[in-house]
């Protein structure tokens, strides 16, 4: 074993200094808040661990998260086959190519609150055109049937960002060498077999990608609810984020909220470090080669 | 296994403006070993992928045994390939991999694995079946690569484009000897792609020279060592390539400079006027006395089996090699002699007569 030299970490430290800025200090002062009970400026009280142990046990609050969880799982098992389908039947080259990657790219430059609205007007069974057909083949109406509101919300998810798997799928497939299907077609594989076999496995790590995104983003969604629903019918789409956001805000619960900040970011760290650990684990077992 | 014919096949990439392959047509026998030679770009891949169906030919058409096969695609043609450099399927082992193209036919699952033993034992890779090709080093990557061209038994050809590049150079011959070794059994019509001579030569029972899209000639190594038609096969076979000269021919007497160093020999008559004299290196010979061309030598090299000697005349330049037990050195003056049977003669890059150094005075 050879002694390593740690001399490099010490270049680490002006991101460490950048990041303290811009995530650290901030991040300590909702940490602050989370032990106290925050009154007015100069009237507070330190509760200790209080907020966490009455989070942890607020129905309202462990709902919230359940409903975050279960969106973002249905929006990824929506999204990714679907992004996977559209970029596999996607034009390969010359000008097709491009325009459909410009068409497909169009839901993202939208800014947020703009897709909102404009769901929000479509949707409406009184003024919106596709709440008036969709009225037609049943009774459609996201302000007052949960149900409703909740497919609404995630299917302006899907159509937001189902184009960002697509995009990188896109660029997967791209880079597989031509020998890979040529070889394919030599050994006789049926179409599925070569999306098995070959496009699957070659797309592993920017799926891997696109799940890990898709995830944090859903599961951290806030604008399109904000605009369309308001968390309603009832709190049918108060997702993690707009309760948090009712608190802090609404409530002006500093204290609670700051413990909710956390746990929610520590949630999402977690996640981020499963995904992480199951990208990197197959490369690492690549590396021990037989010799 | 199939006859394997060509009716003027070629191909443009760019619509018909320049071709990769210029039109040709050829004949391969049921069983035949083929080597496709020629240096990178001279169209030998475009040919191969051509006759697998990667590719549709801009004109022409293919035919296996008599069936036109030119609108058929690669899986309806049942023939198999192999490329340059290991193309696997990661997420399958060895023995997955190998069985794969059997898989695909429906073939039983007793016969596969048995099949499948029986390639892993030809190439030497039993002991790696039950691993992931990843974990493999990349020659023996392009091992399993090649066990999957070769796992099918009832594929009318066996196509290999440059398999070996990646593999160790003294496992290479091993190999070769083995597949030289299953030909011999199976009887495959087998295509060979290659850059190497060596390679061709030795595992071939036609070689096709190419060059810039166009076969240059076609034949056994020796018709191609001994008689080249084209002064392409005289650089590119060999090893070093043919000795160039330019001379002249006047009334039927070969000129270099000049000196007259013997009379045309040809079916018709050559014209007067500038020629390529072409002599492989194997069939010069030096003496210190003879009334052959004055050199002076300039080196020589000792490459154990063999001399190879540098000699400058006025001229031009000669490298002949010679038996190791000669003793010129560097600096001596000397007579090159010529072998009549086999000198050439070319114009416009193709053979035209011979030179009788006999004639020489």
């Amino acid at each position: 074993m050879k002694t390593r030299n740690n001399k490099a970490w010490f270049l680490v430290l002006p991101v460490i200094l950048v990041v303290s800025f811009t995530a650290l200090i901030p991040l300590m002062t909702v940490a602050n808040y989370s032990l106290q009970d925050v009154f007015s400026p100069d009237n507070r009280l330190f509760v200790g661990m209080k907020w966490f142990y009455d989070i942890t046990n607020d129905p309202l609050i462990i709902n919230a998260f359940q409903r975050s969880f279960q969106f973002s799982i249905q929006a990824l098992l929506i999204q990714i086959p679907l992004g996977i389908a559209i970029a596999r039947i996607m034009p390969k080259s010359g000008w097709k190519a491009s325009a459909a990657l410009v068409a497909v790219s169009i839901p993202l430059i939208i800014p947020f609150n703009v897709i909102g609205s404009t769901w929000l007007i479509f949707s409406r069974k009184d003024i919106g055109l596709g709440g008036f057909l969709l009225n037609k083949l049943f009774d459609f109406d996201f302000t007052s049937d949960p149900k409703d509101g909740w497919g609404l919300i995630l299917t302006v998810d899907v159509w937001h960002w189902t184009p960002l798997v697509v995009l990188l799928v896109y660029a997967g497939l791209r880079s597989i060498p031509q020998a890979y299907y040529q070889a394919a077609a030599i050994d006789g594989a049926s179409s599925f077999a070569v999306f098995r076999y070959v496009e699957l496995p070659k797309l592993r790590r920017v799926l891997l990608i696109a799940l890990l995104l898709r995830f944090m983003d859903s599961f951290m969604i806030y604008t399109e609810p904000f605009v369309i629903t308001g968390g309603g019918p009832g709190d049918a789409t108060t997702f993690a984020s707009i309760l948090l956001t009712n608190i802090a805000v609404g409530q002006f619960d500093v204290g609670r909220a700051g413990a909710y900040s956390l746990i929610f970011f520590l949630l999402i760290q977690i996640m981020s470090f499963i995904f992480y650990t199951v990208l990197t684990l197959q490369d690492r077992e690549e590396e021990t080669k037989t010799k | 296994m199939a006859e394997i014919r060509l009716e003027n096949v070629g191909h443009s990439y760019d619509g018909g403006a320049t071709f990769a392959l210029n039109p040709i047509s050829l004949t391969w026998k049921d069983g035949n070993a083929v080597a496709l030679l020629g240096p990178s770009g001279c169209g030998k891949t475009t040919l191969l992928n051509i006759i697998s169906g990667l590719l549709t030919p801009s004109v022409g058409r293919v035919y296996f045994d008599d069936v036109d096969v030119t609108d058929l695609d690669t899986a309806k043609r049942n023939v198999a390939q192999v490329f340059q450099f290991p193309v696997l399927y990661d997420t399958m082992t060895v023995r997955e991999n190998l069985a794969f193209p059997l898989k695909n036919r429906n073939v039983e699952k007793d016969a596969i694995s048995a099949r499948v033993e029986e390639i892993a034992e030809l190439l030497g890779i039993s002991k790696y079946l039950d691993i992931r090709p990843l974990k493999l080093r990349s020659d023996l990557q392009q091992l399993v690569s090649l066990g999957r061209g070769l796992v099918r038994k009832d594929v009318p050809a066996i196509l290999f484009d440059e398999p070996l590049t990646v593999i160790d150079q003294n496992f290479k011959w091993t190999l070769r000897g083995r597949l030289k070794e299953m030909h011999n059994t199976t009887r495959h019509t087998l295509v060979y792609v290659t850059h190497d001579q060596t390679e061709a030569l030795t595992f071939a029972d036609e070689v096709l020279v190419l060059n810039q899209g166009s076969i240059v000639q076609s034949g056994t190594a020796s018709d191609l060592f001994l008689t080249p038609e084209h002064e392409f096969v005289g650089f590119f076979i060999g090893s070093p390539g043919m000795n160039f000269l330019d001379g002249k021919v006047f009334d039927g007497a070969v000129i270099v400079g000049s000196t007259q160093i013997g009379t045309a020999e040809s079916k018709s008559p050559i014209a007067n006027g500038n020629i390529r004299i072409g002599i492989r290196p194997e069939f010069l010979s030096l003496s210190t006395s003879g009334n052959g061309v004055a050199v002076k030598i300039n080196r020589v090299e000792n490459r154990g089996g063999y001399k190879l000697v540098h000699a400058d005349a006025k001229e031009g330049k000669y490298v002949a090699k010679l038996a190791t037990d000669s003793n010129f050195t560097a600096g001596q003056s000397a007579h090159l002699e010529f072998d009549s049977q086999r000198t050439y003669l070319f114009r416009d890059s193709k053979v035209c007569g011979t030179v009788n150094t006999k004639g020489a005075k």
